[in-house]
């Protein structure tokens, strides 16, 4: 659950390129003709992934880092595209020479996860078999699936193990999941702002955006590709409302108060409050560039992700095969993925043996936080991935 | 590394290959000292930021946490040996941690300043609230709002049910033997469940 992948155009996230940009970026796209085999049974024949990466692979393709994306964020973590303004990567003052993930270090690898819709195999997509988009034909993903196609993609680019997996809220659940399905294949799973699952409240939010995004008549089912239609109220509606839960209530008494647009009360339903025009800027904003059917799917998925169902509820048992070392972040004042939620996982970790950090994070921005430059956060993260780098230093060392 | 005389005492109980957590673990000293030494698995529960950050420099395993608001997130008998290193005096809820500590874990450590020092008492016969080295606070700014001495401790330990299997009282980094509850600047004790 991120910002505007293309612009990173929140307040307080870096906008330009400036020193310890990675530079001017080119994406990628891998196909593949071995079908991505489904949690729910249904496949995809064949799919692209469109990912980018920065920094260098080391001789022994060990100083891999995969950055899982959230909501509505993509491959495009870090830099800028040429001659396109508001370009920035949606981590760009994570990642980055000389940042807490330093590219002189580490291979960075952003992926965009199918189902998405910024140029991986998605409900945009063509459908071979028909020959028209996927629409509402596109199947349900899970956040297992994307993990699949991940490794995947660590296979082609011939890497065998990734030195962490990296990701905050949507894209924390990745990487634990990464560290359950894949223990020999990572090092360090870097979970920030996440949880092991949604609460009934989180998936009320969620029913409510899809409800938006359903009940707007220019969604047809799902197919409004081929109605050339874009239900952008509904998806506009959908944005405001997980906005909200992304933002903490100081914050955002902090930023709007109930500070008025207009000289006085205009008396009638227009956005009056800056609180209302900030909202309504962001969803129609958001409506121009993403997919219906892709918020629809990844919602879904964030509701799916539950490792311990398949152990009765027992975390400490879903957690068991993991063997990574891990880094768990929150932060006080993120209601939607509140620290309790983290805790869980720290329980389940330390119940486990697992070398765990946890760091609880005093911020004011709500669940947006992780994207935020705050200081004791990234000089956290700068702490553990030198950690990581040391580890590795020392590994070929032994090696050599 | 020269490692603090209470925590080379508190070492020096702790059984190789042991589970520990140490409450209050500052910038992870002890732990990265029984991981270099005991080869033991220790986790470490601080509330200070930079403390955190430390830790995580110090590659030793830190929960950022509240310990007032308890240990709820572990369970019971998790670990051999929980520590509570210079903290106990600073804590709200004695009792509570006390109780805790044996909870999760087999064996419980503390140690405290000794508020029973000559010094102390010399300065309270001259109408001041001790400020010395081991508890370096004026009385208005101090953390330190549950002092005691040993005797005072071994009566909630017994109160609590609390076997007290060790015992060590320092002075200037020595184990005192003789008047030792004046003497003594630091105490240390192991305790287990009776």
């Amino acid at each position: 659950m991120s910002r505007d992948p293309r612009s990173g155009a929140a307040p307080g996230v870096a906008t330009g390129a400036g020193p310890g940009s990675v530079g001017i970026v080119t994406p990628q796209t891998m196909h593949f003709d071995a079908p991505l085999v489904l949690a729910s049974g249904a496949q995809l024949a064949q799919y692209d992934l469109r990912y980018e990466t920065y920094g260098t692979l080391d001789a022994a393709r060990s100083n891999a880092v995969l950055v899982c994306h959230a909501l509505n964020a993509s491959h495009h973590v870090a830099g800028t595209y040429a001659n396109q303004a508001r370009s920035t990567g949606w981590w760009d003052n994570m990642v980055g020479p000389g940042k807490p993930i330093d590219t002189n270090r580490f291979f960075v690898i952003g992926v965009n996860n199918p189902g998405s819709c910024f140029g991986s195999t998605g409900p945009m997509s063509i459908d071979p078999a028909t020959g028209r988009p996927y629409g509402a034909r596109f199947p349900v993903v899970t956040v297992e699936d994307w993990v699949t196609a991940q490794a995947r993609l660590a296979d082609a680019l011939g890497i065998e193990r990734l030195a962490a997996v990296v990701g905050g809220s949507l894209g924390g659940m990745q990487a634990l999941s990464w560290a359950i399905r894949y223990p020999q294949r990572i090092g360090h799973c870097v979970a920030i702002a996440t949880t092991a699952k949604l609460s009934a409240q989180n998936i009320a939010f969620n029913d409510v955006a899809r409800s938006a995004i359903q009940s707007d008549p220019e969604f047809h089912g799902g197919d409004f590709y081929a109605h050339g239609a874009i239900p952008r109220r509904g998806l506009s509606v959908a944005r405001m409302i997980g906005h909200i839960t992304y933002l903490s209530g100081d914050d955002m008494t902090e930023r709007f108060g109930r500070s008025l647009r207009t000289e006085d009360y205009a008396f009638g339903y227009g956005a009056e409050f800056e609180v209302e025009s900030y909202l309504r800027y962001q969803g129609s904003k958001f409506s121009e560039y993403f997919d219906a059917n892709t918020y629809l799917l990844i919602t879904r998925a964030l509701d799916y992700f539950d490792p311990a169902r398949a152990h009765g509820g027992d975390l400490t048992r879903a957690l068991a095969p993991a063997t990574a070392r891990f880094l768990l972040v929150s932060f006080t004042t993120d209601w939607r993925f509140a620290p309790e939620r983290t805790r869980e996982i720290v329980a389940a970790l330390i119940a486990n043996g697992r070398d765990v950090d946890y760091a609880e994070i005093d911020a004011p921005h709500g669940h947006d936080a992780f994207l935020l430059d705050d200081a004791r956060y990234h000089r956290l993260m700068a702490s553990y991935f030198d950690g990581i780098h040391a580890r590795l230093a020392g590994a070929s060392r032994a090696g050599a | 590394m020269m490692l603090r005389q209470d925590l080379a005492q508190i070492a020096a109980w702790i059984e190789p290959g042991s589970r520990i957590l140490d409450l209050g673990c500052g910038d992870g000293t002890l732990l990265a000292h029984l991981r270099g030494s005991h080869a033991s698995a220790g986790y470490g529960i601080e509330i200070a930021d930079d403390s955190v950050l430390e830790c995580v420099r110090k590659q030793v395993n830190v929960i950022q946490a509240d310990l007032e608001s308890g240990l709820r997130m572990f369970a019971d008998g998790m670990f051999d040996t929980v520590v509570l290193s210079q903290t106990l005096q600073a804590m709200r809820h004695v009792e509570a941690v006390l109780l805790e500590m044996i909870r999760v874990g087999r064996r419980g450590i503390v140690s405290f300043p000794n508020f029973g020092h000559w010094r102390h008492a010399l300065a309270l016969l001259g109408g001041h609230m001790p400020v010395t080295p081991e508890i370096p606070y004026q009385w208005y700014d101090t953390p330190n709002i549950h002092l005691c001495t040993p005797k005072d401790f071994e009566v909630l330990a017994a109160r609590l049910g609390l076997r007290i299997t060790d015992r060590t009282l320092l002075a200037a980094g020595a184990p005192v033997r003789v008047l030792q509850n004046l003497r003594a600047t630091v105490a240390i004790y192991r305790f287990e469940k009776r």
